[in-house]
């Protein structure tokens, strides 16, 4: 994004956006087809945490589980069961890329909490390919499982029949507004959380007000702890919900 | 002065993400009210609670996303 080059100007000398910049680790700042950026490292970071926890730490099988392994599988039943929940025995075919989908959201946010890091889910050039690809996967399933009946998903035949017209348009709207939803709330979400961080670091230059800076920092880290895990959390209900509807469209 | 009218626009469009916490927080309040009344159906809702908070919130990121194009691609 080239919001830093564009927002400056107001008070602070400090840009709240420049955290999200890509920048390339060497080199002479040019950014190529195979340049290693900060966003490619933090992206293969969370990519090496999910195998640490979900491979490594699970590779002993034991029978009393230590920390870790505690957590693996408790992220494990926690996804295994949301997908059951919402889309039934059925979707459990489809768990291990919502499992996937999750922990990759999970541990890029939280990498992106630790100072100086790069968070790859503020990007839209990252959360938009991972909701297109659920979006255009879940369409192409419901036609493949349903056929054409898939679209009766679109004519809603409890509405009267003169209202179903109307129904029919405002129901293709928001199936195809759904990726522009599901991807911005994420990358939205991490944005802004971490731009208002960064604001209050810029408060910090003023002796008067900085202990209300630290305060304010604190608070709002506590809350992106939990917005890192809620989002992550609702973008994988999401996708069973639409995995849901492309199962069972009648309903 | 067209740019500052972007901004303008921006600014009234970013207004759109506050009315939808209106929404969220009405969503997390009557989920509330309904689970103190009956806390033992109230496990089996949260994951409803979420997903209407995530269909309150989407209004208010359409509304985000307008001030985002208006600030960054008009």
């Amino acid at each position: 994004m080239e919001t830093a080059e564009q927002s400056d100007g107001g008070g602070l000398v400090f840009k709240p956006m420049d955290q999200f910049l890509v920048k390339p680790l060497s080199g002479d700042g040019i950014v190529q087809w195979f340049t290693f950026t900060n966003a490619a490292l933090w992206t293969s970071l969370a990519v090496l945490a999910v195998f640490l926890l979900l491979v490594t730490a699970t590779s002993k099988r034991a029978i009393i589980p230590g920390r870790a392994q505690s957590i693996a599988e408790f992220a494990y039943g926690f996804i295994h069961k949301m997908v059951e929940d919402i889309c039934g025995k059925e979707g459990l075919r489809y768990f291990p890329y919502i499992m996937t989908l999750f922990m990759f959201i999970v541990m890029a946010n939280f990498l992106g909490l630790n100072p100086t890091a790069f968070t790859p889910t503020s990007h839209f050039a990252v959360t938009v390919p991972l909701a297109l690809a659920v979006f255009l996967g879940v369409t192409i399933l419901g036609f493949v499982k349903n056929g054409a009946s898939f679209l009766g998903m679109f004519w809603v035949t409890s509405a009267p029949l003169a209202l179903r017209p109307a129904l029919a348009l405002i129901e293709l709207i928001s199936y195809f507004v759904r990726p522009v939803s599901h991807s911005v709330r994420l990358a939205g979400s991490m944005m802004a959380g971490h731009a208002v961080i960064k604001v209050f670091a810029g408060f910090a230059a003023l002796a008067a007000v900085s202990p209300f800076a630290v305060l304010g920092i604190t608070a709002m880290y506590g809350l992106e702890v939990l917005v890192c895990f809620i989002q992550a959390y609702v973008f994988t209900i999401l996708t069973c919900v639409y995995l849901k509807d492309a199962l069972h469209p009648h309903h | 002065m067209e740019g500052q009218l972007a901004h303008i626009g921006a600014g009234i469009a970013a207004l759109g993400t506050g009315i939808a916490a209106i929404g969220v927080g009405n969503v997390a309040s009557s989920f509330l009210g309904g689970a103190l009344r009956n806390p033992s159906a109230a496990a089996s809702q949260t994951a409803t609670l979420f997903i209407g908070i995530a269909f309150a919130e989407a209004l208010g990121i359409f509304s985000f996303l307008v001030a985002l194009l208006l600030m960054f691609a008009v």
